[in-house]
């Protein structure tokens, strides 16, 4: 794709006849997705999509993201083979490691995306919503890198679980605002966040941070969150004689982490697994239903209510999924599974033992998937997204183990 | 052209009498919103909306929040409100103003007939824009429901034309960019848009969002047929105000109207 081509047409697809190409002219990936927002924000929207279309197409883009990737981010991030594990398991267990990135996962990929988008948009200020703290760090951090002024919001409650995060994004010059309506988590900070850009919409951009909200979003997020599956094919080749990995896993909140290393072997022979939380399995228990502009999988009551979701993880307490996952579901591209509290502590704590890496608690959730199934996995080799390190985790974690203990 | 509905037909009919047109709004199921629904019509409402609370009102500002989970909280519904509508015989058009998972989540056909029943003209809903309204349209349109669509500051000529062709019952003009919530001042940016919108549609204009009282809400309805009066109304009835005193609000706009 680096391809100049006319800016008055779309980029060709990276795969023509691809299961995550771009989404339909409407934003659609099926009946999924489309572009729920009042119209005030419908401008932002059209305006947004044409930017990132022409901004994709542009080769002097691509090359400024991908130097700032490198040079600023670090990628590509490295794959590594887990020796204990699996002999421990006897799963062949791979980890493509986001959380080497700079500010600790993959979050980075997408804002630094954005961020430019931003400066070529002509805008000077970022509003974010933020769950475990890593997408809002992630913009904080670009907001700094660039000079704009940053504004996060984030649930109340997420405050007190991810304090430190808190402190990192003031640090960075972000000023971070509490949710304090309904279950005061990511919901309701994505709520906020919305309500701040209907009415600065002409100078703000909204760096969205996961593959959700209306169209150009979803699609938009994982174009941006592709180089990393892109990576792990490659160098899942290398290590394995030219093959692809059997199974390649990902904890699902959104699902921006899942779809960046989806769309990375989307069109192979690899068995794609999304990890939801028990507590938050929007494609689990969910029906389709549409808030925060988009038709997807929601948590709802019997009238349409969205319902809270509940997980230790802040980053995947979260009622919807992205329009993109509810297709891949749908069409059985790929499946989705959850796993409760318990058995996500456990995999914290078994790869901090077992191969000296702290992951976040999300991605604990795709390793505790894999540990359950280790029986039905035997022999195969499977590729997890390693999509954060659990430094934010920690001190909730000690919490947790003291009251247990 | 298509036969206007009842709730436009209505409200041309008051235009045509000279009249500025008034339309206040109450949150569905909270505490006694339908003896507040009478007493908006007994002080002189051409119209009045109703909301169905929903969970995550992405477009409303901290008063109909409140509003609305409180309602959800006394375990208002769908259904609970249209059913208290039902039998309210407030003499003049009601319409609903939601978000439109609830709509969804019924199915159009379902919840286009359950508003029929409720007596309901005309339905808002503010996350389905222009675009996304083909398959409620479908099952709206044959129900007779009217639906009511926004224009903002900032939507383009062509879309704003595209949005007048479409709306049933009257054009909702967004005075601000922004979320609802009284303003103090509401910018010239209400009237640039109001005038627009007149000049391309001859159904009647509402300006809405920002109004906080009766001097306002003349300014505001100079250059249109009319204001749309939301959280001036839900503060007070969330401070406790008794109904008497949204009468008497209420009069006070219908006044500043008249006089206008
Ligand atoms: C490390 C990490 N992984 C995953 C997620 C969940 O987001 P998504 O599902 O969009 O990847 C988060 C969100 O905060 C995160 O911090």
């Amino acid at each position: 794709m680096t391809d100049p081509a006319p800016t008055s047409e779309p980029p060709a697809a990276p795969h023509p006849a691809s299961f995550m190409g771009e989404p339909s002219p409407d934003g659609r990936f099926g009946e999924f997705g489309g572009r729920y927002i009042p119209e005030t924000l419908m401008p932002a929207c059209i305006e947004l999509e044409a930017a990132f279309r022409d901004a994709w197409a542009d080769p002097v883009f691509r090359a400024e993201l991908d130097g700032l990737l490198r040079d600023y981010a670090g990628r590509p991030s490295p794959l590594t083979e887990c020796v204990r594990l699996s002999e421990e398991t006897g799963v062949r267990i791979l980890l493509k490691r986001e959380d080497l990135n700079h500010t600790g996962s993959h979050k980075i990929n997408n804002v630094l995306g954005q961020a430019l988008l931003t400066k070529r948009m002509g805008k000077q200020r970022l509003v974010a919503e933020t769950g475990a703290g890593q997408h809002g760090v992630a913009t904080a951090t670009a907001a700094a890198l660039m000079g704009f002024e940053c504004v996060v919001y984030m649930g109340e409650v997420d405050m007190v679980r991810q304090e430190l995060n808190v402190f990192r994004m003031r640090l960075l010059g972000a000023e971070v605002r509490p949710a304090h309506s309904g279950s005061r988590t990511l919901k309701d900070a994505v709520n906020e966040a919305m309500r701040d850009w209907v009415a600065t919409v002409e100078t703000s951009h909204y760096c969205l941070g996961s593959v959700m909200g209306p169209h150009p979003y979803p699609w938009m997020v994982r174009e941006l969150h592709r180089v990393l599956g892109d990576e792990a094919r490659e160098q899942s080749r290398s290590l394995l004689g030219g093959a692809d990995p059997d199974v390649v896993v990902a904890c699902v909140g959104g699902g921006s982490n899942a779809a960046g290393i989806f769309s990375g072997f989307a069109d192979t022979d690899a068995e794609l697994v999304g990890v939801e939380p028990a507590g938050g399995a929007a494609i689990g228990r969910g029906v389709p239903g549409v808030v925060h502009g988009m038709k997807s999988f929601l948590m709802q009551d019997e009238v349409g209510q969205v319902l809270e979701a509940q997980s230790i993880s802040a980053g995947l307490d979260y009622p919807g999924v992205g329009p993109e996952h509810a297709h891949l579901a749908e069409i059985g591209r790929a499946k989705y599974h959850s796993v409760n509290d318990d058995e996500v502590l456990d995999a914290f704590v078994t790869l901090t033992r077992t191969e000296g890496i702290i992951p976040a608690l999300e991605p604990a959730h795709a390793l505790a998937w894999v540990l359950r199934e280790r029986a039905s996995l035997a022999g195969r080799t499977v590729l997890i997204n390693l999509s954060g390190r659990g430094d934010k985790d920690v001190a909730q974690v000690m919490d947790i183990m003291a009251r247990r203990s | 052209m298509t036969e206007p509905g009842p709730l436009e037909a209505h409200l041309r009919a008051q235009r045509a009498a000279g009249r500025k047109l008034l339309v206040p709004y109450v949150t569905g199921g909270l505490g006694a919103w339908t003896d507040v629904v009478r007493a908006l019509a007994d002080a002189g409402a051409d119209a009045i909306e109703i909301g169905l609370p929903f969970s995550d009102p992405a477009m409303d500002g901290p008063v109909i929040q409140a509003a609305s989970e409180q309602a959800l909280a006394e375990g208002a519904t769908p259904a609970s409100i249209l059913d208290g509508l039902r039998d309210i015989d407030a003499g003049v058009p009601l319409v609903v103003m939601t978000y439109y998972n609830l709509v969804f989540r019924a199915g159009h056909e379902r919840f286009a007939a359950d508003l029929v029943a409720a007596g309901v003209s005309g339905i808002i809903l503010p996350d389905l824009p222009l675009e996304e309204q083909p398959p409620w349209q479908a099952a709206a349109v044959p129900a007779g429901i009217e639906t009511i669509l926004l224009a903002g500051p900032i939507t383009p000529d062509d879309r704003l034309k595209a949005l007048c062709a479409a709306s049933r019952g009257f054009v909702y003009g967004v005075n601000l960019m922004g979320i609802t919530g009284e303003r103090a001042v509401v910018g010239e940016q209400s009237a640039v848009l109001a005038r627009r919108l007149k000049d391309a549609t001859d159904t009647p204009v509402l300006m809405g969002f920002g109004v906080s009282g009766p001097d306002q809400a003349r300014q505001l309805a100079a250059n249109a047929d009319g204001v749309i009066v939301a959280s001036a109304l839900m503060r007070r009835l969330l401070a406790g105000a008794p109904v008497d005193e949204i009468h008497a609000f209420t009069t006070s706009l219908r006044a500043a109207l008249d006089g206008s």
